[in-house]
């Protein structure tokens, strides 16, 4: 049984494909993993398996069974965004990401925790639990897409979905030792997928390997786009399973900003230097260029994702679906309903949302705040006239422990310096374990131009190869060379 | 330009107004869902999770929404915006599933057109809210038991035409909303019925001292549902404005509700309570760019729109200014029209103008001409033996009852009912005994007392039946009596 979960979910998926292992087999060994879980990773599975298993042997991706982020519609599927104000919401529809996943041949296996809407670093803004770091379970798995991280991590689930808005994959893999993939704006469909921050928000998967990330975004991006949602594109070419063992002839940009001293807890930094030399190691050029802006990313960041936020939210009102509070008047239907029904991160980013939009704050808030960004991305494309990937921490620390931050929400904003900039340019970035510090993970970054997810896939295939990191937090530990 | 006072002595202020319309598209789906348009539908039939504003759901535009919008900014001579965005308006109301609708701002589709003698502003694209329905005395939300809420509406395509405050009365403003309505029926793009709502109309109103290019302070009148209540609506508040003005006040900002039943008006909101919509780029939609086919399409499927058409009319036919925008306001009557004209090139096409718009209209009243029984060629044929002399005026209307009422062609309704003009030789004899019966009259026409003839003529048309020709009549008496 251990041995199954051991496996990849590429090499799964080929052992049902070769008849050695049944889908089924496949389904109930994790569900037997998930129904015992102690992490905290999910908030619900089904009480009977869902999805394509009739065709799964023959499907692409084999009947893999798939934890999907609770911020993912599902039909008739209890769906909350980790927010009371959804208890108990079904959805009447399916987001385009699930199902085309689930036609690919990867049914859910379940719904997990994150941060309420996706607003956190911690998992610890979830309205139902904490989630626990499989690595060190006093310590937090990285959020928001936290559930989904920690059920890879702690072997619940092959893989994943999760969401990235500021660094909700990629930050959240990068603590739990995992490869997490932050597609090009536009790439996945968002239809069905809770809104945080609209111009933002991404799908991508959260995996034990660099290969599994490629499979699964291979059968995100290859049903074209999505004619529900307006800002999806086609995907220029096939997603390729990578298969690249050095970095012969890349140019590999490495950005003083996001990499100092200061903002990059010291274990962290000596992970990443030393990627950098497996780089060289490689056959990889490294050279400093500079994203003068995107110091400033975080400042945009918190003013343009709270402000579509604000009116993302709006839509629980108590009117249509989820909770209703109040005493039948309209207004106290509006107060008590948010009232009772957001918690206190969501509510202070409706506030600084609403704020940054009122009449008279527009432009000096809103309004620069764009200028920032539309900076930050020609910062980027000027670098990748330099170098053809920008490599940076994921994460400025390791995963740190429950409750260290939560009275400190500047403290936990920074949990995102390093991938906001990233986000505010709508380009495409991985984050893949690149070695321990004080025994957890540490996520090393990797950027490219928009659409270049098969390079970047390459790139990190084949520092993968030369790390050798282990994604099981068991035996990971127990053979982490002593740093 | 017509100045509104209270006394006709008092000729100190004159109203600027502006208008803002917004005209429900005739799409065959919403704005950014799949579902039909309905109207008077039963109630949440015509509902999706986008229109509802189900978590996760996404807007995606409605191309023939975009097409009839940019016939309309084609239409009142704007300048298309090569890229225009959509926006979000953020206020919470149980009518708006999202808490924000969208709506286009600072750049919207297309700009600084004009239809007639007004500036258009703009003309942006949005979608409607749903219907809130108040069970209780009072109709509105306050006060109300409860509150229930149709969704059939929510997401219908509208486009908001704002003018320019060009107008200077109430009955412009009524005149230049009927062409309006006119050029947006021709445009086939909306159905412009207000009583339904498809065509709503809110104006902006404040007075200056007349002669003066000053603007004074404005307010906004809500939501007047017919064309009589735009033109009683602005009145009454030009009327108010004047007597704060008069009496030493000052007009505040705010946004009225005209009561048509009371003729009163009365508050919504005031300047200080007025929304903060916190405008903002809509990031679930790209910016709307029409490309070069979506425009040549737009324009290939401009028809001539009523005021070309009057003005068409009046120098080539014509016609009176009064008739031709008749024929040109009601498209299907001008459609009628010149369909009839074209069956008999020799009819006279003021005559035959008059015949439609007069004679035709009160006996069809709004019924489209094209429903009735009533043909073109039908009506032509009439017209000619009109002109013709073989039948009189009033038999001639007798006919055009009877096709009105049951069809056929006009010689065939003559012959039967026997309306053709008398005969010569019938006409004189009828013509020597009512000569015969009126010794007084005839004395007294003899004697040049030209009223007289009237009592004689009335006497041979009572006797034809009409059947004859009034001038012809007295040509022969006078003949007959040797006045030559």
């Amino acid at each position: 049984m251990s041995e199954l979960l051991d496996l990849s979910t590429a090499q799964a998926a080929q052992s049902v494909r070769a008849g050695d292992l049944s889908p089924a087999e496949l389904l109930s060994a994790y569900r037997e993993q998930a129904e015992a879980d102690e992490l905290g990773a999910f908030l619900w599975l089904p009480e009977e398996p869902l999805g394509v298993m009739g065709t799964a042997a023959d499907a692409p991706l084999a009947g893999v069974p798939l934890a999907v982020k609770d911020i993912f519609c599902v039909e008739g599927v209890p769906t909350t965004a980790a927010s009371r104000i959804l208890e108990g919401y079904r959805p009447p529809y399916t987001a385009t990401a699930v199902e085309r996943l689930a036609a690919a041949g990867a049914p859910m296996l379940g719904k997990t925790n994150m941060d309420e809407f996706a607003m956190g670093s911690s998992n610890e803004n979830s309205a139902y639990e904490p989630v626990r770091n499989p690595w060190s379970p006093d310590r937090v798995p990285g959020g928001s897409s936290g559930g989904s991280a920690a059920a890879v991590a702690g072997g619940l689930a092959p893989w994943s979905i999760g969401t990235d808005t500021g660094g909700s994959i990629r930050q959240p893999a990068s603590l739990c030792g995992l490869v997490g993939l932050k597609p090009t704006y536009g790439a996945v469909s968002r239809y069905g997928m809770i809104a945080f921050a609209s111009s933002l928000d991404q799908c991508g998967p959260i995996t034990r390997d660099v290969t599994d990330a490629a499979l699964l975004l291979r059968h995100l991006v290859a049903g074209g786009r999505d004619p529900c949602d307006s800002t999806s594109v086609d995907f220029p070419q096939e997603i390729e399973l990578p298969s690249s063992e050095d970095l012969g002839g890349l140019r590999v940009g490495v950005v003083p900003e996001l990499s100092d001293a200061a903002t990059i807890d010291a274990g962290v930094k000596t992970v990443f230097d030393a990627t950098l030399e497996r780089i060289e190691e490689l056959g990889g050029g490294v050279e400093q260029i500079s994203l003068p802006h995107s110091e400033h990313g975080l400042s945009a960041y918190y003013v343009l994702a709270p402000a579509e936020a604000s009116a993302n939210l709006s839509r629980y009102d108590g009117v249509r679906f989820g909770l209703r509070s109040g005493d039948g008047d309209l207004l106290s239907l509006y107060e008590r309903t948010r009232a009772d029904g957001f918690g206190d991160e969501v509510k202070r980013r409706i506030m600084l949302g609403t704020y940054a939009l009122s009449s008279g704050y527009y432009e000096a808030y809103y309004g620069r705040a764009q200028r920032v960004r539309t900076k930050i991305a020609e910062d980027f494309r000027a670098a990748f006239e330099r170098v053809d990937l920008v490599v940076t921490p994921t994460s400025p620390s390791v995963a740190f422990r429950l409750g260290e931050r939560t009275a400190d929400p500047m403290a936990m904003y920074m949990s995102d310096y390093c991938t906001v900039p990233m986000s505010l340019a709508g380009l495409p970035a991985i984050s893949i374990p690149a070695g321990l510090s004080e025994g957890l993970p540490v996520g090393f970054q990797i950027t490219g131009p928009a659409f270049s997810e098969n390079r970047l896939l390459a790139a990190a295939h084949a520092l993968e190869q030369a790390i050798g990191f282990d994604s099981s937090p068991a035996r990971g530990k127990a053979g982490a060379p002593a740093r | 330009m017509t100045t509104v006072t209270t006394t006709p002595t008092e000729r100190a202020y004159e109203p600027v107004i502006g208008l803002e319309i917004h005209v429900q598209l005739r799409t065959q789906t919403k704005m950014f869902c799949g579902c039909a348009l309905s109207f008077g539908d039963e109630p949440n039939t015509h509902t999706c999770p986008v229109c509802l504003g189900h978590p996760g759901t996404l807007p995606v535009p409605n191309a023939e929404a975009i097409h009839f919008a940019l016939m309309i900014g084609l239409a009142l001579e704007c300048e298309l915006a090569p890229r225009s965005i959509f926006h979000r308006k953020n206020y919470f109301y149980p009518d708006l599933p999202k808490g924000y609708q969208i709506s286009q701002f600072d750049v919207p589709l297309s700009r600084s057109g004009r239809l007639g003698d007004v500036r258009v502003h703009r003309v942006h694209l949005e979608e409607d809210a749903a219907k809130l329905v108040h069970a209780g005395a009072s109709g509105r939300i306050h006060g109300a038991e409860a509150s229930v809420v149709d969704f059939n509406r929510g997401g219908t395509p509208l486009v908001e035409i704002v003018t320019e405050p060009d107008l200077s009365s109430p009955e412009q403003a009524g005149e230049w909303l009927r062409l309006l309505r006119a050029t947006l029926k021709r445009l086939g793009v909306s159905d412009v019925n207000m009583d339904e709502g498809s065509l709503r109309c809110d104006a902006n109103v404040s007075i200056r001292p007349a002669g003066t290019a000053t603007l004074g302070t404005k307010t906004e009148l809500k939501n007047m549902n017919s064309f009589r209540f735009l033109e009683r609506g602005i009145a009454a508040e030009v009327t108010r404005q004047e007597q704060i003005l008069r009496g030493g006040g000052e007009v505040e900002q705010e946004t009225l509700h005209f009561d048509p039943q009371t003729g009163a008006l009365s508050s919504l909101r005031s300047k200080e309570e007025s929304h903060d919509y916190r405008y903002f780029p809509e990031p679930d939609l790209v910016p709307l760019a029409p490309t070069q086919a979506m425009l040549d399409r737009a324009r290939a499927a401009l028809p001539e729109l009523p005021a070309a058409r009057a003005e068409r009319l009046e120098r080539e036919l014509g016609l009176p200014t009064d008739t031709a925008r008749l024929l040109a306001f009601r498209s299907e009557l001008g459609d009628f029209y010149e369909s009839a004209l074209g069956a008999d090139g020799a009819t006279d096409p003021a005559t035959l103008a008059s015949w439609v718009t007069v004679e035709l209209v009160a006996r069809l009243g709004d019924v489209d001409p094209v429903e009735s029984p009533v043909s073109p060629e039908a009506l032509a044929e009439l017209v000619r033996l009109v002109s013709a002399r073989s039948v009189s005026g009033s038999a001639a209307k007798e006919v055009l009852d009877a096709m009105a009422a049951g069809g056929g062609r006009p010689e065939a309704i003559v012959a039967e009912r026997g309306l053709g003009l008398a005969g010569a030789g019938e006409l004189e004899a009828i013509v020597d005994r009512a000569i015969e019966a009126n010794p007084d009259a005839v004395e007294k026409v003899r004697a040049g007392t030209g009223k007289a003839m009237g009592a004689i003529v009335g006497a041979i048309m009572r006797e034809t039946k009409g059947r004859a020709d009034g001038g012809e009549v007295q040509r022969m008496v006078r003949e007959r009596l040797g006045l030559g």
